[in-house]
């Protein structure tokens, strides 16, 4: 079984969301997911990054954000944590109804849940992560087998 | 890559060609400017072709709503024109394709003005 996994601690900054979709996009297409999947689990990330920088650590210098990307034969499994005072995840407004079509934020985790297949949020007290897991199935497995 | 606004008129309608990335940050702030200019210029009927936008993310999903509801704040009109498959997927996703007026032909978009 092939084991990958970086992991890194980003500044509270917009060049980090750029940096993490950047290795989000290069992790998912060397673990032989489709290019549509890629470009889902790399957005899936990028709104996780955003919600860390920006709800989470506020821009704030001192706290940091801290992701992994780990693969294995199984699944891309993705680790974002921030510094900040948590997310209540069971109130946040679901912006498919009708009343919240048209706010102007709210989509971010909407997004998530739409293009991994689990997504689990714990409280770190302080701070919040967010586990993002795409399987391996289909294309990516033959992709994976034919590479190996 | 940086996002880029370019205005032109066509029969007193304004398309905006927008190309780039409509993201947090820059990207977002250049399509809330151009609409803002746009609406103090009076400009009222507008269409921005998002034909070479390659990408956006929920921050532009928000900043295309924002200019929709602006627009229409001041009594005008809003509608897309030219979306790529990824950014139809996405307002597709999130209900949004019923809320806007969306189009694939620019001078049908120009003409449904006022209808």
């Amino acid at each position: 079984m092939t084991l990958n996994r970086v992991s890194y601690a980003l500044d509270s900054t917009l060049e980090s969301v750029n940096q993490a979709e950047e290795t989000a996009l290069q992790f998912a297409a060397e673990s032989g997911f489709s290019e549509d999947e890629v470009q889902r689990i790399s957005m899936a990330v990028r709104e996780g990054v955003v919600n860390a920088v920006l709800h989470g650590n506020q821009y704030d210098p001192n706290k940091k954000v801290r992701i992994s990307f780990e693969a294995n034969a199984t699944a891309l499994v993705i680790r974002i944590a921030d510094e900040g005072s948590g997310v209540d995840v069971e109130n946040v407004p679901d912006p498919l109804a009708p009343e919240n079509l048209l706010k102007t934020s709210g989509r971010g985790i909407f997004l998530i849940r739409a293009f991994m297949d689990e997504v689990h949020f714990k409280n770190l007290n302080p701070g919040t992560e967010i586990t993002l897991v795409k399987h391996v199935s289909g294309a990516a497995a033959d992709a994976k087998e034919s590479s190996q | 890559m940086t996002m880029k606004a370019n205005s032109r008129q066509v029969n007193g309608v304004t398309i905006v060609d927008l190309s780039g990335r409509i993201t947090l940050g820059e990207g977002s702030v250049i399509l809330r400017d151009s609409v803002r200019d746009l609406l103090s210029k009076g400009s009222k009927q507008i269409v921005l072709n998002l034909a070479d936008v390659s990408y956006i993310d929920s921050s532009g999903i928000g900043e295309l709503v924002s200019a929709y509801t602006h627009v229409r704040r001041e009594g005008g009109e809003l509608k897309l024109l030219n979306l790529t498959k990824k950014v139809h997927d996405l307002l597709q996703i999130t209900k949004l394709y019923t809320v806007f007026d969306i189009r694939d032909d620019e001078a049908a978009a120009v003409a449904s003005f006022g209808k």
